[in-house]
């Protein structure tokens, strides 16, 4: 669903909404997964991104975004400089993630490591500053950012979505939607939860310590 | 948000209310939010729109390559005489000030792209001003463009990369037109007109910037867009009625955008990037941009 502020807007760092302010959100996406601003980070960008991505400040922009710096933030403008201080060392790579038909041209593959933790993504830049997550980890996903997003793998037990949601509800955080799939029964189930109230970390940590939780990642909401 | 402008205008049309209305009342209802809010989002947009406007008119500021700058002054400033009248000219040079703090990477609103962020400034800041218009109604008119910009987002693209300049400053044209359509007292109806003869007049517009850079003619294709919209304002506010309907010349910007050869979406492969002078000039530039001249 498009929202009006998605189009008149974001108030951004010029000069590209795809390249550079979107670029910005996925940094923030990517950042989000290891909890923190990432001590290693490696960018392959695909496409559009890869042929025309340093003139517009996609590099800067991604680098901004794991900083956590907005697309509005002065500071995109000398994020390379700035990440020696920060203490993230980066490196950029123009790759193929697949198919022209098949894969959005302005994408991007972020892998970040920050202490003990790590994470792989896929995303693209859709255009005025929207973009989607496609893949976490191997997984595929779909996640806008519109809304703050926990994404999980979970064994396929009963009544593990009654507990989440019980966990949820203890902290006071309103369900907006849920999504849950499966490739078989008793597969590992993939679950994505968007919720109205950004969630702490310790939710993110409560969902992590369920026996049968595999994985989970906070996904802090980047639109406006 | 509507998916189709013809539904839009019914419903504006059923409960003799205004298209912003409409817009604002499906956004709060979308989003959980009252409209208050909203308008208060809105009201921001257009703060900083006017600051772009303002930055760019200094006329000191150029982009990181050195191609485009200091075009929106020469504009302001020019003794001969306004060709096609002063509300034109001040509109063309408003668009140019945005595209040239946006080049420089300074602070401006994505609407609906940081390539096409010139138009609806210009366009409604503008007319704004010739009218005495007052920025209640201008919050107004960013709500149906945002409702416009909706629309092609979902049934087609608003991404240079994906269908080329028509997406962009051609989206931008459709929003512009409309929205101003709208704020000058056209009907819903009309407002729809002034999207398809916007829309119409940038089909097939290709997206050829030199080196990718959102700059040349980025900048320019902003003031001319600007122009296209004015056209289709002035056509639909006299009762011009565009016989195809909005909806389908969206749908087919977007058809004609995936058939776009990837040369003219975002690549610097082909049109304008590709002469004789945009090559040359693109190695020049980018050699500077490297050495943070």
């Amino acid at each position: 669903m498009v929202s009006i502020l998605d189009i008149i807007g974001p108030v951004m760092v010029g000069p590209s909404s795809s390249h550079t302010a979107g670029a910005c959100r996925l940094g923030l996406l990517a950042r989000n997964l290891v909890g923190g601003t990432p001590e290693r980070a490696v960018v392959e960008l695909h496409g559009s991104f890869a042929r025309t991505g340093e003139g517009h400040g996609t590099d800067k922009a991604i680098v901004g975004g794991l900083m956590g710096f907005r697309p509005d933030d002065d500071r995109i403008r000398t994020a390379l400089e700035i990440c020696e201080r920060e203490g993230l060392d980066y490196r950029f790579e123009k790759t193929t993630l697949g198919e022209e038909s098949e894969v959005h041209p302005n994408s991007v593959r972020i892998t970040v490591e920050r202490g003990d933790r790590s994470a792989v993504m896929i995303g693209a830049s859709l255009g005025a500053g929207r973009v989607l997550v496609n893949e976490i980890d191997g997984y595929p996903v779909e996640v806008h950012g519109n809304h703050h997003t926990i994404v999980l793998v979970a064994e396929d037990v009963k009544g593990s979505i009654a507990r989440i949601a019980g966990l949820f509800a203890e902290d006071g955080i309103n369900i907006a939607t849920l999504r849950l799939t499966r490739k078989h029964r008793g597969g590992d189930a993939f679950m994505v939860i968007e919720v109205d109230e950004q969630p702490g970390e310790e939710v993110r940590e409560h969902i992590r310590a369920l026996p049968w939780v595999k994985w989970a990642f906070r996904l802090d909401k980047v639109s406006a | 948000m509507y998916r189709s402008l013809h539904e839009a205008i019914a419903v504006a049309e059923r409960e003799g209310k205004p298209l912003h209305q409409i817009a604002l009342e499906a956004e709060a209802l979308d989003q959980g939010r009252p409209i208050a809010e909203i308008r208060d989002a809105l009201r921001r947009a257009l703060v900083v729109m006017r600051g772009a406007i303002e930055r760019g008119l200094v006329g000191d500021l150029y982009s990181n390559s050195g191609l485009v700058g200091g075009d929106a002054a020469k504009l302001q400033r020019s003794t001969a005489g306004a060709v096609a009248g002063s509300p034109f000219r001040d509109v063309l040079t408003r668009a140019l000030a945005v595209q040239e703090v946006n080049a420089a990477m300074g602070v401006i609103v994505a609407a609906p792209t940081a390539g096409g962020a010139g138009v609806l400034p210009a366009v409604l800041t503008g007319l704004a001003a010739s009218r005495g218009i007052d920025d209640e109604a201008l919050v107004d008119a960013l709500a149906t463009a945002g409702l416009i910009g909706a629309v092609v987002a979902d049934r087609a693209s608003l991404s240079g990369a994906e269908g080329g300049c028509q997406a962009e400053t051609g989206a931008a044209a459709g929003m512009a037109a409309g929205a101003a359509t709208e704020m000058l007292g056209g009907t819903p109806k009309q407002v729809g007109h002034a999207v398809a003869l916007a829309q119409q007049g940038t089909l097939g517009l290709v997206c050829d910037p030199l080196g990718g850079l959102v700059e040349l003619p980025c900048v320019f294709r902003n003031a001319t867009g600007s122009a296209i919209a004015l056209a289709a304002i002035e056509m639909a506010l006299a009762g011009v009625e565009f016989k195809i309907p909005a909806d389908e010349v969206i749908d087919t910007m977007g058809q004609i955008g995936r058939e776009m050869d990837v040369r003219y979406r975002e690549t610097a492969g082909g049109g304008l990037a590709a002469t004789p002078t945009g090559r040359r000039l693109t190695k020049e530039r980018l050699v500077q941009i490297k050495r943070g001249s």
